[in-house]
Parts: C-alpha cells; structure tokens; sequence
C-alpha cells in the first residue's frame, strides 16, 4: 500500500537512533541475561545507567508513610484532589521538594525558586522542551564530547536541532578547552550553521568526572560573548561521591558576571533517585520567558499528579533526604572503589572519576588496531566471550577508540565480584596469549554479527548506545 | 544574585516559543480569569463564578475512592515493598509499558465498545495524556506545513496540541445546525479542496467520537463515509475515542474499531484510535493516555516518540491492578454512564424550561447549548458580548462556540459532570433569573 511514504519524514528517518548496530550488545543480553543462580553463565547488563543501591531506603520510608499514597487508607481522602490535579503549574509541594532536593544536592549552597521548576516526561522530555524553546529547526547546539549517545534523539529528532561536537579527547583528561570551543563554534559559522547554544552534562556522561570551576567559569564567559544560550544537564548531581565536590553552574552564576537569561539547567529523578519509571523530568530556566513557554509545553508531558503527591511528601522529609544523601554517596564510593580496585590488578585504568554510575574504562592496550574499527572488534569479543555488555566509547561520538563506559550501580555485590571476575579472566588471557592463539579466538567468533564494511566515523552521526531510557532493546517485546 | 551585566541582551528564542499558537493568549482566557478571581463555593463564596467550562468527570470518583480502599495491598506496592515490587516498578522504563497495564487497558476499552472491537495491548502505545497523544500522531502522519482535517466546532486545545511544536495546520471541515453540526461527504470534500486551494498537502482527518463540544456520537453511517472518503484520498483516520466510556446508551456509541472488524480490518492501516482516562475516569491528573494504531510502523514509531511522554510506572501500576478487576470496570462504566446521563437530563430540562434548547446529545461531560435567539446580532461579535454577560452578570463560566470555531455564532459548552447537583441548581436558577431578564427587557424595549 506504500505506507512508506504516508507517514512524516522525521517518523522514517533514522534519529530515534535505534538503527545503530550497538544494539547487539542489548540482544546478546536480552537473549542470555545473566543471573546468579539461575544463569550463571549469563550476559551481565554493565551498560545501563541505574541506581539500584538505596531502594532499601526508599522502601522503608513508603513502609512508615503510608499516606503519602494515595491509594492507602491514610492516605485515599486526597484520592480526588490529586486525580483531578492536572494543573501544568504542577503541585506547590512537589516543587517545593524538588527546589529543596536540588539545594541539598548541592550543599545548600545554591536555593532554587519553586516557582521557576517545570515538568517534563524524564529529562528525556525536559531536554527536547528545552530545545523547543531554545531553537528552531536546522539551528545547532554545541556539545562536548564524548556524550550521552541518546542526545541525537532527544535534542533533535522531532526538533530538527543539530549537534555540533565539541572535540575532547585524554591529553587533558577529556577537559573542555576554551579552544576546542572556539574550533567548533568558528567550523560551524562557516558552514553558515546557525550555533543557538552550548549544552553540557555535569556531571559527565559517559566521563563520571564533574567540570571544575574555571572550566565551568570559562563556558559562561563563552557563551556570554557569543550571546548564546547554556544547558547544563545537572541529572548525576547528586552521584558525586567524592572530591572534588560537585559545583553547579548556580553556583558559578553567584561569582561572576553572566547573562542569568542564557542559562538553563536539566534535571530529573531517575539517576540521583533512582526512579526512572516515575518519568520526572526538570527544565529549571533563569529565563523568564523560557519559563512562561516551558510551562506550557509541560503540557505534553506533565509528571502523574499521584507521583507527585508522593514525592511532594518524601521529598519534604528533611531528615530522610539528608540521611539518603548521604548513604547514597557513601555507597556510590565504596562501589566506584570495589570495582576500579578491582579493575587496577589487572592493569585496567579508568579515567579517574568523582560522581555516575559508571567508570570510564581505558582498554586502548588491548586494541589489536588503534581505530574504531578495532573498538567493535574488542567490544563484540567482550559481548560473545566475556559476555558483559559494556558500552564502546565510539556510541558516544568519542574521538579516541580503545575507551568503554561501564556501568556498576545497578546490580549487586556479588554481579560485580563476577564481572570482574571475568575481566580479570580475560584480559589475562589476552596479555598473556601469543598472536596464534588471539587468532583462533577471533575465528570463533560468529562473523556473521560482525559489520566491517562500514565507516565508522559516518556511523556516529546515527548512533546511539542503548543507554537508559532505552534499557530494552527495541526488537524484543516487553513481556 | 549574580552580578549582572547592564546591557539587555535579546538572545532570540524560538520561533515556537515566540509563537502564540499555544492558544492562551485568547480573549477567551477572560471567562477563566473570572472563575479564578471569584471561585463559587456553595458555602463560602455563593455568589463566585461557577465553572462550567471545564470538562471534568467528577460525579463517579466514590467509586474510584471505594475501590482503593478495598484493594489498597495490591494498587500500592502494598506487601511487595518487601519484595522488590517497589524497586522493580520503579526501574521500569521500557517504552513499551506495563504488560499489565496494557492488557487492562486493551480490555476496557473493549468493555466499553461492549465487546464488539478487539483490542491487542502490543498495538497500545502509551503517552502522559491524549493532549501528548494527538501531538505525538501529528509527528508521525504529517510534515511541517501539512494539514489535517478537522471538523467545527472543534476541542479548542486541538489547536495547541495538532499544530503548535509540529508546524502542521487544521483545516476546518464546515458543520452547521441544519442537519445537526454531523459531518457530510460534501463538508469534507470541501475541506479537502480548500486545503488543496492553498497548496497544503492533507495528510489525515482528525474526527472526535463523541464529539467534543457537541456531546453527540457520530453516526454509523457517517463513520463509513469518513472511511469511504480517507481510502480514497489515500490518508490517515484519527479517532480520538476519548469520551467514548462516557455515552449514555452504550449501544449508541458506535467506534471506528468496530467498523474495521468487521470488514476484516481491509484498509485499517490508516486508522489510529486515542483513548485517555483523563474523562471517563476522571483521572486527568495521572495523565493517562493511549495510542491504538492497526499500522504496525506507526505503532513501532509512536512507541519510540513516547520516550518524551511515558506514563509514570507507579500510575500504571496502579490502573493495571484497577482495570483488570472486570467486576469493578463493569460496575464503573454502568454507573458513571447513569449519572451522567440524569446530570445531562436535568441540565436539559432546567435549560428547555426556561425555553433554551441544545443540541440532542447523548455523551460527553456537557451540552450544546442554543443560545441564538437571545443574541443581538447573530455575529461573532454578538456571540462575545452575549458571552460577557454571562461571565459578569450571570458569573457562570461557559464556552462560546467561537472558542471551538463553530461556525454558527450563538451555541455555547455547557459542562454539567465537574460539580454537585445543587451547584448544577444554583447555575440554572441564575440562567432563569438571566434569560427573565432580557426576555423582560426586550418586552420592555419593544413596546416603545
């Protein structure tokens, strides 16, 4: 019936991103997902962003507030409030709690207006309203890389924004330079591409590292003098565990001269809380107009009136967000520590990081070639042999091979004991192995998985890692 | 706070910001800031505006309220707090949604049609509301600069959430009085042409069944002739079903989903169905809405796009557990369609007593109510000023037909389901006072 050609052009173009070939990695999971007693000899899932270490908190605070739901004995008289709420303002208190919750997150030494907080679906929403708002079609945002791989969809699949790069690489641990700004931002002019902004994840995405303060200062004076807009997706804030302490462009803003207009911040739940499922997404604008609009365009994706009535309660808790913060971060470090410890006895370094999930992972001795191309060829051997899945730094348009994000947050002390287990396994067996035999192994993988015949450089313009919020490979029925 | 820097900067936003198609800056935002300067409360305030220009379903939530507390273990995460139902529940991201919450949905929404359409839950797409629904669809079938048909008078939020971030346009499709504002294979050709006058590429009809502001099904016979009409052109059919579980006479509401079924689904790829709870239910805050499509590239495509706009995993949850009890949704949809149809009854009534007459409707949360032979000149204008009385003087919050681009100046929305019975009193005794008054007054005028 050539429906093909009956549906828009962005619902048969290519930037949902789920095209790319990474998503083997989540096949080779979902057909094989490892369990400890059940399937031992299992894929285990190190490429997805989650925070599974504090439900137990959480839980025991449901268990000894049960009015904060709605659906309780104590908590059913507010049944009908809350079900008719669907004001795009959103519930006082639930703004309260989260100006309060980002404060705290940050020391307190920032305070956030509530009135100034708008809804989104995740920050998956959050950063296309964002966009939205910012600029129009065929406009550019600058973007540090590497970066989050589902950038090409959230911030440009149905807005029509483009991604410029901003090229970091390890010389300098992947910092932003004023130059690399300025590189990218002078390529884009000559193509006449219009440059609306600059939007950076802090803390990092896929780096786990925060941006210090001059760098952070830097980006402001930046954009200033280009009048350009700043979006700091700040969703891992709460996951530095360590020093250096987190600082958030709020803060930078209290110490120099800025444009307050410019700058935007991109928040959510699912990371510091772990609650992706509740989809709470920010968009936090010291511009006022941006706020009118944004809150508007929350209409497309407003946060479930129940859900905020229930995190209007627990975040309001100041003594059991206080402890969580801490435990959390507590926890996050013992396991950032267990895990490149463990990392570190068989000579893998990861670039040193403060806050994430996840660890940066430099296998770039292990690269039989120095190229992208020798980047799939480990990372399908990392899949099919040592079956975790892990994220290829290529997903993340990162300018260097040989780097993979690994994630460690969202699975329990004894998953971790077995995955380094079997990196210990086989990166001993690659040093210690002659050429015949990493031959023989190469043989035995299924060549039939393996794409060569590719650029790989063209396929990081459509690419994208299955990172939260696409835990699932899209090719699998949910059951 | 920040040192800032004296000279004003105008960093452009964008167009879409800048725009005013969200809609709000309409005059009629009037009727709205009256209500929310002088809120009516029957013991507080008796003499505030009362608000009958909200389509809310407020008159079945007891037994919503009964339900929960019956079942409070299993729609919370009750005993498996213990048992990682919470943290599951709370890490469930997938773009799918719920199995759950899918089936229960697919099954109610096929109680409601009274078994006579099936529904797959792997075809339903979830998204926060059928306001992110409608919008969601629009990316998918059309282009920027593309229009879709829509018939007058329509919901006005459509020209927020069809046209606004998508850049397409809505084409009206003319529908007047003369034969019950239903649309006729004339009204759409016309439509078509007109677009077509403009260059404008027409990528779909967008119908509402039961119609929103009219409160009345579409036809059977009329359905055909929307399907007869987009296989010809060879475009898309939106039904947006969301007031479908809120007809009176359950045998009167007639779905496209059934007429496909019963041909075999022969040329189904181009219909999609948008179902929300946020009326039936009375849940618009939990922003529950759903895509049904029979093309499985739209399905698979909707499925991606609702990234943006899931529905939270805990309200999903909580309706999966609540929708799959047959007994209770069988209870619920009897109920609910009783009182609305004696809440319409009694509106009916009070407004035909005091020689007012509506549209005959047979669903919704309102009426379609005639005021034309009260309006000085039968304009637009005519229409406002008739409208401003009935803010100021009568305070009552109602929608003029302009507000859903009906074509016919002088019908209003009236909204009878978001208040009590003796508020619904109070409203239609000030309509008498009102109406006495300018009859009167006329009498009066005239007999100089």
């Amino acid at each position: 019936m050539g429906h093909q050609r009956l549906l828009s052009k962005i619902a048969t173009n290519d930037k949902h991103g789920e095209n790319s070939p990474y998503f083997d990695g989540w096949k080779a999971y979902d057909r094989n997902p490892f369990h400890p007693t059940k399937n031992p000899q299992g894929v285990i899932q190190m490429g997805l962003a989650e925070n599974q270490l504090c439900f137990d908190l959480i839980e025991e605070w449901i268990r000894n507030n049960s009015k904060a739901s709605i659906c309780t004995p104590e908590g059913v008289h507010l049944f009908r409030d809350i079900a008719n709420f669907q004001d795009y303002h959103g519930l006082p208190q639930f703004r309260k709690g989260v100006a309060n919750f980002m404060s705290k997150a940050r020391g307190g030494r920032v305070k956030y207006d509530p009135e100034r907080i708008l809804m989104s679906g995740g920050a998956t929403g959050a950063n296309e309203l964002i966009m939205f708002c910012l600029a129009d079609p065929a406009d550019a945002f600058m973007v540090p890389t590497p970066y989050y791989p589902a950038f090409v969809r959230d911030l440009g699949w149905r807005t029509g924004v483009q991604l410029i790069p901003v090229h970091c690489d390890s010389s300098n641990n992947f910092k932003i330079t004023r130059e690399a700004l300025e590189e990218a931002y002078r390529e884009a002019k000559q193509n006449n591409i219009n440059v609306k902004g600059l939007i950076i994840t802090n803390p990092s995405n896929p780096l786990g590292t925060t941006l210090d303060k001059e760098t952070l200062k830097s980006l402001v004076r930046f954009i200033n003098e280009k009048n350009i807009h700043l979006v700091c997706d700040e969703i891992y804030a709460a996951t530095a565990f360590t020093t250096p302490r987190f600082v958030s462009i709020s803060e930078v803003m209290l110490e120099m001269e800025c444009k307050k207009e410019l700058i935007h911040i991109i928040y959510s739940l699912s990371k510091d809380m772990g609650l992706p499922g509740f989809r709470v997404g920010i968009v936090y604008s010291y511009n006022d107009d941006v706020v009118s609009c944004g809150r508007k365009m929350s209409s497309f994706g407003l946060v479930s009136s129940q859900t905020q009535h229930f995190l209007a309660s627990l975040l309001s808790d100041e003594d059991f967000i206080d402890r969580y913060l801490e435990i959390s971060k507590r926890r996050l470090a013992k396991r950032h520590s267990f895990f490149t410890k463990g990392l570190e006895t068989v000579n893998i370094a990861c670039l040193p990081s403060n806050s994430g999930l996840f660890c940066w992972m430099n296998l770039r001795r292990l690269l039989k070639e120095k190229t992208f191309e020798g980047e799939m060829k480990l990372w399908r051997v990392i899949i099919n042999e040592v079956k975790l899945n892990v994220s290829p730094g290529s997903s993340f348009n990162c300018s260097e091979p040989g780097w993979f994000r690994v994630c460690f947050a969202n699975m329990d002390d004894e998953t971790v004991e077995v995955a380094l287990k079997r990196i210990r396994a086989f990166v001993g067996r690659e040093t210690n192995n002659g050429k015949r035999v990493e031959l023989k192994r190469w043989k035995s993988i299924n060549t039939n998985k393996l794409r060569l015949s590719f650029n790989s450089r063209r396929f990081d313009e459509n690419v994208m890692s299955p990172h939260s919020p696409m835990p699932h490979s899209p090719l699998v029925r949910a059951t | 706070m920040g040192i800032e820097i004296e000279k004003p900067c105008v960093v452009e936003l964008s167009n879409i910001a800048v725009s005013n198609t969200h809609g709000e800056d309409s005059p009629y935002f009037a009727g709205w800031k009256a209500y929310d300067d002088n809120p009516y409360d029957e013991l507080t305030n008796p003499s505030g505006v009362i608000q009958m220009g909200l389509a809310e379903n407020q008159v079945s939530f007891d037994l919503l309220e009964k339900y929960l507390e019956e079942h409070s273990e299993a729609t919370t995460w009750g005993k498996g707090v213990r048992n990682s139902s919470f943290r599951d529940n709370a890490l469930f991201q997938d773009y799918h949604g719920l199995h759950s919450f899918r089936a229960a949905m697919a099954s109610f929404m096929e109680q409601i049609r009274g078994e006579r359409a099936k529904f797959e839950p792997d075809r339903l797409v979830i998204t926060a509301g059928a306001t992110a629904a409608n919008e969601l669809l629009t990316f998918i079938l059309a282009n920027p600069g593309d229009a879709l048909l829509v018939p007058t008078p329509y919901y006005p939020g459509f020209d927020r959430d069809l046209r606004w971030r998508t850049g397409v346009k809505i084409v009206p499709i003319h529908c007047d009085s003369s034969n019950n504002f239903q649309i006729t294979p004339e009204a759409l050709e016309g439509a078509y042409k007109e677009a077509e006058s403009m260059n404008t590429k027409v990528r779909g009809v967008l119908i509402t069944n039961p119609s929103n502001p009219l409160g009345a099904t579409i036809e059977r016979s009329v359905l055909e002739q929307i399907l007869e009409f987009v296989t010809r052109k060879n475009i898309h059919l939106v039904s947006d079903e969301i007031y479908s579980g809120s007809v009176f006479s359950p045998s009167e509401f007639v779905s496209v989903a059934e007429i496909l079924e019963a041909r075999n689904y022969k040329d189904a790829e181009r219909v999609h169905i948008v179902y929300s709870l946020s009326k039936d239910l009375g849940l618009p805050g939990f922003r529950v809405g759903t895509i049904y499509s029979y093309n499985d590239k739209v399905v698979t495509t909707a499925r991606r796009m609702s990234s943006f706009t899931l529905i939270s995993s805990q309200t999903q949850h909580l309706l999966a557990s609540m929708l799959s009890d047959k007994d209770f949704t069988e209870l619920y949809i009897r109920t609910n369609r009783e009182r609305l149809r004696k809440r319409y009854e009694m509106i009916i009534e009070g407004l035909r007593s005091n020689g007012i007459e509506c549209l005959k409707g047979n669903g919704g949360l309102f009426c379609w109510m005639n005021m034309s032979p009260l309006l000085e000149k039968a304009t637009k204008e005519g229409e406002l000023k008739l409208w401003n009385a009935i803010i100021h003087q009568v305070k009552l919050n109602i929608s003029p037909g302009s507000s859903c681009h009906c074509s016919e100046p002088g019908w209003f929305r009236v909204c009878f389901a978001n208040m009590s019975e003796n508020t619904l009193q109070v409203a239609l005794e000030r309509i008498r006072n009102f109406v006495d008054k300018i009859r009167t007054h006329t009498l009066t005028a005239g007999s100089n």
